[in-house]
């Protein structure tokens, strides 16, 4: 830009004291919109959930008064829910610690160059870009024992014998939710990692290779511990997702019968949907809700993203 | 580079053929590479085959990798089947993608250029509460945000969607113009202001063109997300003629018949216009995304 400065040091200084006397009141204007839009619609939906856990509620929505503990007693008393807390553990962290390992040897991958690395790139957004229903239930389609096309191909190149009914009962489905919500997860975590990659200094690099250290070596001591933002931001943000994600278990395993195939969050789905029950969908909301308050307690105590302002 | 681990310079004057092997080790990456291609993109490869496939065939036993009588009708019948009414389906995610965008990035970029260019106090509680909000979903909130819409009797209405859309990609929309508008000099902005343009003019004539891919990055991710949201539109839009594609779909889909060949069909062209949007903005989105944390 090549626009005359004339000294501007004098302003700059007025500017400044000026900027320092922008009192909050004078912000309001710019802010108010998206102020209105997360109180309106984030915040006070919190806390009408919270209201609604200790309200009793009819089927059709009408208000019966105060229910003080009752929806967190009948929460606890579904005597599915211990399978239902485990299978949600096992899904976070089995989706997350999956979709961080194929991300970082896939960003490590990315990372060369290569022919058509750019159309890779490309290939690998689409999955994240796609809507995840609709990628779900290619699944719920290719797998399915008859006329899956996924079953067939297993069989044809011998890794099944028969067509398997991947989704027929709740174990084998929920590992298959699992894969391919692994599916849809990497290549976030891979774009994440890519760019923690490109801070990596290539001098680094060359002096630990100077220095005679193997490529393995130079991985696990020089670049993954500088990996380690992306590799916390990764995974919290995956967390949340994969804690909230809903479509895929709703698409895969919705139609098995009982709750072996449920997390937190399509149990309370399934609550809301099927029982009708908001107050108790409510009170497994707030449980739910919590878990993710922790989660970005996490996430601003060790990524600290408000550092630079 | 082709390896991150580069070797000396004084080696490779000394060891002549090595180009070559480097250059046959690159194709061997390609190789690899569409492996991988292939990895990701085998759903929508079946995705677009089905979608070309008959009734007949897509339920066929066992099944046809390939159509034997391509039926491009399929994406002509679909608009008018019992399962479904399609055309209101996309009427209703154009409406509230793009009310939902427009919505967002009103409230967003005000907020974004005041935060970028004034300090006051309450800056960092606010942009605090920016990045809490991107962080929770409509998901974990579905039954307040159900109760909210029906005490103001707006739900089981598009524009309950598109102000759940606005609220939850605020946050994006926020962080990401925020750090388009942190990375343009105060200077440039005074500069113009001393050759004599207002504010509005500094703002249209300087401001604009510096700061214009993070306002299209978040117009573009906005729009995707708005578009591709299910969870909350399964709850707050009950009926048919409301809801958008990502629900209707799963109406194609029934405990004993499903109309596989539509639920493909409606796909492709629900995910074609988001993946080349998306390409666009690839660039812009992890800074964006993940709220500065990774540099």
């Amino acid at each position: 830009m090549a626009l005359p400065i004339a000294d501007p040091q004098p302003r700059t200084r007025t500017l400044k004291r000026r900027a320092r006397r922008q009192t909050t009141l004078q912000a309001l204007p710019w802010l108010a919109p998206a102020l209105v839009l997360i109180f309106g619609v984030v915040v006070f939906p919190v806390g009408y959930m919270i209201y609604t856990s200790f309200r009793d509620l009819s089927r059709f929505g009408k208000d019966r008064g105060w229910a003080g503990l009752d929806n967190y007693d009948r929460l606890f008393g579904i005597e599915h829910l211990p399978k239902v807390m485990t299978n949600t553990v096992i899904w976070v962290i089995g989706v997350v610690a999956l979709s961080i390992g194929l991300g970082l040897v896939l960003a490590q991958f990315l990372n060369k160059r290569f022919p058509g690395r750019k159309v890779l790139r490309m290939v690998i957004i689409v999955p994240w870009a796609a809507s995840v229903v609709m990628t779900s239930t290619v699944f719920v389609y290719g797998l399915d024992p008859y006329y899956g096309i996924l079953n067939r191909f297993l069989v044809d190149i011998g890794l099944l014998d028969t067509p398997f009914g991947f989704l027929k009962n709740a174990t084998p489905g929920f590992l298959s939710a699992m894969a391919v919500a692994v599916f849809v997860s990497v290549p976030f975590t891979t774009f994440v990692f890519l760019a923690g990659l490109q801070t990596v200094p290539h001098d680094v690099l060359e002096a630990a290779q100077i220095d005679g250290a193997s490529r393995v070596q130079t991985y696990w001591r020089v670049v993954f511990p500088m990996l380690r933002g992306a590799l916390v931001v990764a995974t919290i943000i995956n967390v949340i997702n994969v804690f909230n994600s809903l479509p895929i278990l709703k698409t895969m395993t919705g139609a098995i019968p009982g709750y072996d195939a449920d997390t937190t969050t399509t149990l309370m789905f399934k609550i809301i949907q099927n029982d009708r029950q908001i107050d108790t969908a409510s009170a497994l909301s707030v449980i739910n809700f919590i878990v993710v308050v922790v989660v970005i307690g996490i996430y601003l105590r060790v990524v600290r993203p408000m550092r630079e302002d | 580079m082709s390896t991150v681990i580069d070797r000396p310079v004084t080696v490779s004057t000394v060891d002549a053929p090595r180009p070559k092997v480097r250059e046959r080790k690159r194709w061997g990456l390609t190789v690899v590479g569409v492996i991988v291609a292939l990895v990701f993109l085998f759903p929508y490869v079946i995705m677009l085959v089905g979608a070309f496939k008959t009734r007949q065939e897509i339920l066929k036993i066992p099944p046809t990798y390939l159509p034997h009588n391509w039926a491009p009708e399929n994406f002509v019948n679909m608009w008018g089947t019992p399962e479904t009414p399609l055309p209101w389906n996309l009427y209703s995610t154009v409406v509230i993608s793009l009310g939902g965008t427009v919505l967002a990035l009103v409230a967003a970029l005000p907020a974004a250029y005041y935060t970028a260019r004034h300090s006051f106090r309450l800056k960092v509680p606010f942009m605090l509460l920016v990045i809490i909000t991107q962080m929770l979903q409509p998901t974990v909130l579905a039954s307040g945000l159900f109760r909210e819409f029906v005490t103001l009797e707006i739900n089981d209405t598009r524009l309950a969607m598109i102000l759940v859309n606005a609220a939850f990609n605020l946050s994006f929309a926020v962080w990401i113009m925020h750090s388009f508008f942190a990375s343009v000099p105060k200077e440039i902005e005074e500069a113009a202001w001393l050759d004599g343009c207002s504010r509005g003019q500094s703002l249209r004539r300087v401001m604009l063109p510096l700061v214009w891919p993070g306002i299209v990055t978040a117009i573009i991710f906005t729009f995707i997300a708005c578009w591709n949201e299910f969870a909350a539109s399964l709850i707050l839009l009950p009926t048919d003629t409301n809801q958008p594609l990502t629900v209707a779909l799963t109406r194609f889909i029934g405990q004993y018949e499903s109309a596989w060949q539509y639920v493909f069909a409606v796909s492709i062209i629900g995910i074609l216009p988001v993946v080349a949007l998306f390409a666009l903005i690839e660039r812009h989105l992890v800074s964006g995304l993940t709220a500065g944390g990774v540099k």
